[in-house]
């Protein structure tokens, strides 16, 4: 879709009333005695573009693993649509309309491109775990496979095993299986990175277009594309969110400039002293 | 009560054989993910070259021998072929162990035949370790080695084969070795190391692929060693590996994959529940009739509520693992998947 | 040699005529080979060719390493033997043409009891737990008499009179089409399965479980629903040997029996649909051939099952497949004189190490039978040193120029390999 079409669908979808389709309230995670989420507090509303950012081990990873049920939280809760989904199973969470990419692709190594992404409709089209249809006869789940090929821009390679396939075309692979059930609530791990600057763009072109009208929240290290996407920033540091602001607002918060140039100046002082 | 507490030390016993055993396992599949199916293999493998070797220079010396021979077979077959499958996954690591046994199996038969063979204890371990006396006048007394004929003419007598508790102190001992190394040495701690970030201990400078080598080498020395002690205890004979091999997956799972700990309890859990119900000549209809219940020859359920404990205690372990699954599926101490 | 596995796609017409093939191998195999050894085969072969299949359900297209699956086909023959019985002896009325459908369903029933337990995990540990449910049942086999009939196992006769249209069972040619028409069947269904949406979630599950709990699907179920459908597979060639063989000891539902699913399914090729077809011809063609011709069989079989894993994880339908490939891009002709050189090093080699594993053998074994023995047709003595010189020196020279062919074969291997991704990728861009 074009980019002013794009814009215009994104403003509408928020301007409705907001409705906060993922909280997280006081999440704490423990792993033996070290504590990673230290009382993450987060309200995301349904249709923003939320972008978590903080400085390496503040546990971007690991509150996605907690939001998406990977692991359980040792305390707190995590709501979606009001629903608490924390303890939940990873597949009981996605079924409510949560899903999530990784930093590392996970993909399905030995089936095709449009075998992967047919997979990943099967559940919300309702087809479960029937052994007594043949997928060629899913007239909308090949549909819809081929409509995600399309926007994917992986059409080319349709048939190609996705183990065969460049870094760039893993990731735009590992975003499709992640949007095509059709979550409400994406979650992107790092989608972006080990890119260059030219993939980035055109990445960033297609995370805007696979997430019209849902709510995203993606971890990025890349500040461009953070401060092009976002509607609000969560700044993760050492567990805990410090901030949670418009990109203009956390820039100029003093504890995220601590937090992020905190070391440098340690540093240009030790070199000056 | 003799029979009761000889019984308890023959489980014991077993169970710490059984320890030897899948201490190894555990750390062979802790350390290289490896899940060696050819263990048991390896544990015939050292009673056969302890027999061959304690022939030509005596029991004890045998005792040194055959592990070490053992240990370096092992480490042979990890670096001509378990090195090469490494990076295919570790299913066809397994499979490639599991091809071994049926090797070992079979080389085992063509070079000592398909009958047992004569593995006897040295003098000093093939007499009574202690007996216990059960008079009605002097109550339970032990006496070490042989009681006289004449106390147990009157009193009953139950031996326990110094074999046995031979057995018991090696297994201790080796515990005590493990830990030692694990915890106080150098070896130790590149070997814990390697377990959880192999790449990295790699990048230190430690030869991984070599310590993988080492830690094979070293699991199936300890399988070698048992085979010794188990080979002359009981008996030697080509069927003592299949005898074995799946009670030790079960002690593992049991006990918790990955873990030494659980190994150590999952084996004396096995090894007590292998042989403390053989005394128990007892069945279910026994147990519905103290109750006043009466099960008729006829019912269906019969033939099932006839097996006395004695008779089923073979697959009493694997009731347990069933069970432990159900209710508790990573084990007693497992950490890892 | 592991790559992207080749898929052989013959299209439509293509398709009639595989599965026509197919179908009249199976109709004609006992026709052409008329002995009665060879029908024998031909029956145990179509048996075996339903439980490989089965097996790789769960093994190749599952991931799932199962070490006692023959607890399945086992009580599977064990339930058939017993209604075969009843239906004798007029207490049951079901044609005995139908009675591995109940070893179909006693394999559904047992592979839903306790695979709701075994998938609960995965990888190693399912592993180990399949082998533990296999010893306890395998254990229980000698405890339950009435049921498992003691050493002597459950005996029957597949003759039940009246015969329908001359079909009475007791030839065994008619035992044979019998068989068949469940094979052809059962192929047909499993491949069918492979089209499915459980299938291919299946596949979805062996390739990567925690990506499939992510697209909403819960894995242990998937595992669970597949490893049901095999074991109703297993059931049913179960059945059709208790019927064939009239008999079912402790034996089918061993330790044995289930290494020996592991072994050939592997050895024939995992990867591939069909790979299994060819792991059931060579499990009868092993245990039942090869068995008699040398008591070293299972070493050699030990041998061929560890090279295989460590040299071509694909299996012989692996090996196909690549070579097919070649084929495709035109570039099999100049291997075929590389290939002929490894035959006949390996030959060589192979020769003179089976000469010595035999002369091993006899003197462990036939000692009785004096020290000269039959390999070949010849007359070797094993106490002749010259003997095993010259079994030695076959071994070695045979060992060393297979190496070198085969890393000859290696380089042009990996040249052929480059080749034909630069052909695919120029096609792609076309």
């Amino acid at each position: 879709m074009t980019d002013v079409a794009e814009r215009v669908a994104h403003a509408r979808a928020a301007a409705s009333p907001a409705r906060v389709a993922l909280e997280l309230r006081d999440v704490r995670k423990r792993f033996g005695k070290t504590e990673i989420i230290r009382g993450a507090t987060l309200a995301v509303n349904a249709g923003e573009r939320v972008a978590i950012i903080g400085p390496n081990g503040a546990g971007k990873s690991t509150l996605f693993n907690l939001v998406s049920g990977r692991f359980a939280p040792s305390s707190g809760e995590i709501l979606l649509d009001g629903q608490r989904i924390d303890g939940m199973a990873p597949h009981r969470i996605n079924r409510l309309g949560l899903a999530r990419s990784f930093q590392v692709s996970n993909l399905f190594a030995r089936l095709s491109v449009f075998e992967n992404l047919r997979c990943a409709v099967l559940w919300s089209l309702g087809y479960r775990y029937a052994f007594w249809r043949f997928l060629s006869d899913l007239r909308d789940a090949n549909e819809r496979a081929e409509e995600l090929l399309a926007m994917l821009h992986l059409e080319r390679r349709r048939d190609a095993l996705a183990m065969n396939l460049t870094y760039a075309e893993q990731r735009a692979l590992e975003i499709g299986l992640t949007i095509a059930g059709g979550a409400s609530v994406v979650l992107l791990d790092e989608p972006t990175a080990g890119m260059s600057k030219s993939e980035t763009r055109r990445f960033v072109q297609l995370i805007r277009d696979v997430t019209v009208g849902r709510t995203l929240l993606t971890v990025e290290h890349d500040m461009g594309v953070v401060f092009g996407l976002a509607d609000r920033i969560a700044v993760l540091v050492y567990g805990e969110v410090i901030a949670f602001d418009t990109p203009e607002a956390v820039r100029a918060d003093p504890r995220v400039q601590e937090a992020y140039l905190g070391s440098v100046l340690a540093r240009t002082q030790a070199e000056e002293a | 009560m003799d029979q009761t507490v000889i019984n308890i030390l023959n489980g014991l016993s077993s169970g710490l054989l059984l320890f030897m055993l899948s201490s190894g396992l555990t750390l062979i599949f802790s350390m290289m993910g490896v899940l060696n199916f050819a263990h048991a293999g390896f544990y015939m493998l050292g009673a056969y070259v302890g027999y061959a070797s304690s022939r030509i220079v005596g029991f004890w010396p045998a005792l040194a021998v055959a592990p070490v021979v053992v240990g370096a077979l092992g480490a042979v077959f990890e670096r001509l072929c378990l090195r090469r499958v490494h990076r295919y996954g570790h299913v066809p690591e397994l499979l490639v162990t599991f091809g071994l046994s049926y090797l070992i199996l079979e080389l085992v038969q063509v070079v000592w035949g398909r009958a047992p063979v004569a593995f006897d204890p040295p003098a000093v371990l093939a007499q009574p370790a202690f007996t216990l006396v059960q008079s009605a006048a002097t109550g339970l007394s032990v006496v070490l080695g042989h009681a006289d004929a004449a106390t147990c003419a009157h009193a009953a007598c139950t031996t326990f084969p110094a074999t046995r508790a031979f057995m018991m102190l090696v297994a201790l001992l080796m515990l005590l070795a493990l830990w030692l190394l694990l915890r106080h040495t150098r070896v130790g701690l590149v070997i814990q190391a390697a377990l959880t970030h192999p790449e990295m201990a790699e990048a230190l400078g430690h030869n991984v692929p070599r310590v993988f080598m080492l830690v094979f080498g070293a699991g199936c020395a300890l399988a070698g060693l048992a085979g010794v002690i188990g080979g002359t205890t009981f008996v030697t004979e080509p069927s003592m590996a299949a005898a074995i091999g799946p009670i030790l997956f079960v002690v593992v799972v049991v006990g918790g994959t990955g873990s030494l700990v659980g190994a150590f309890v999952g084996a004396l859990l096995i090894g007590l529940l292998q042989t403390v119900p053989l005394t128990v000549d007892k069945s279910l209809v026994d147990a519905a009739s103290a109750l006043g219940w009466h099960v008729s020859t006829d019912s269906a359920a019969y033939p099932l509520m006839k097996l006395t404990l004695a008779q089923v205690a073979p697959i009493l372990p694997y009731l347990l693992l069933v069970l432990i699954l159900i209710l508790r599926p990573r084990g007693l101490f497992g950490t890892r998947e | 040699m592991t790559g992207d596995v080749f898929h052989f796609r013959p299209y439509n017409v293509g398709r009639w005529a595989v599965w026509g093939g197919y179908g009249l191998l199976l109709l004609v195999a006992p026709l052409v080979f008329s002995s009665s050894l060879s029908q024998t085969l031909l029956s145990q072969m179509g048996i075996a060719i339903i439980g490989c299949l089965a097996y790789n359900m769960l093994l190749g297209q599952g991931g799932m390493l199962s070490f006692g699956h023959a607890v399945y086909s086992g009580l599977g023959a064990f339930l058939t033997i017993h209604a075969l019985n009843r239906v004798g002896a007029g207490t049951l009325h079901l044609p005995v043409g139908l009675l591995p459908l109940v070893g179909g369903a006693t394999g559904l029933v047992f592979a839903a009891l306790f695979g709701f337990v075994t998938t609960r995990k995965s990888g190693t540990t399912f592993a180990m737990i399949t082998l533990g449910i296999g010893e306890l049942v395998a254990s229980m086999s000698l405890m339950l008499p009435e049921f498992f009939g003691g050493e002597a196992g459950v005996s029957s006769n597949r003759v039940v009179p009246p015969a329908v249209m001359g079909i009475s069972f007791g030839p065994q040619i008619q035992v044979y089409y019998l068989i068949a028409s469940y094979c052809f069947v059962c192929t047909g269904l499993m491949f069918a399965f492979t089209r499915t949406p459980l299938g291919r979630m299946l596949n979805a599950v062996r390739d990567n479980p925690e990506r499939v709990a992510f697209i909403g699907y819960d894995t242990q179920r998937v595992r669970w629903f597949a490893f049901m459908i095999s074991g109703l597979f297993m059931g049913i060639a179960g059945g059709l040997g208790a019927i064939n063989f009239e008999l079912a000891t402790a034996e089918v539902v061993g330790a044995q029996r289930s290494g020996a699913y592991l072994l050939f399914t592997y050895l024939g090729g995992a990867t591939a649909f069909f790979g299994p077809i060819i792991g059931g011809v060579l499990m009868v063609l092993a245990t039942v051939v090869l068995s008699e011709l040398t008591k070293a069989w299972l070493l050699y079989l030990g041998l061929a099952f560890m090279v295989m894993v460590m040299f071509a994880p694909a299996g012989v339908a692996g090996l196909v497949l690549a070579n097919l490939r070649l084929a495709a891009f035109g570039k099999l002709r100049p291997m075929l004189r590389w290939y002929g050189g490894l035959v006949v090093a390996g030959g060589i080699a192979f020769f003179g190490a089976s000469m010595m594993i035999e002369m091993l053998y006899h003197l462990q074994l036939n000692e009785a039978l004096g020290p000269v023995m039959k390999f070949c047709g010849f007359p070797v003595n094993v106490r002749n040193p010259v003997a095993w010189m010259a079994a030695l020196t076959q071994v070695l020279s045979g060992g060393l120029a297979f190496e070198l062919v085969r890393r000859r074969v290696v380089v042009q291997w990996e040249a052929a390999q480059a080749d034909i991704e630069r052909e695919l990728k120029r096609r792609e861009a076309a």
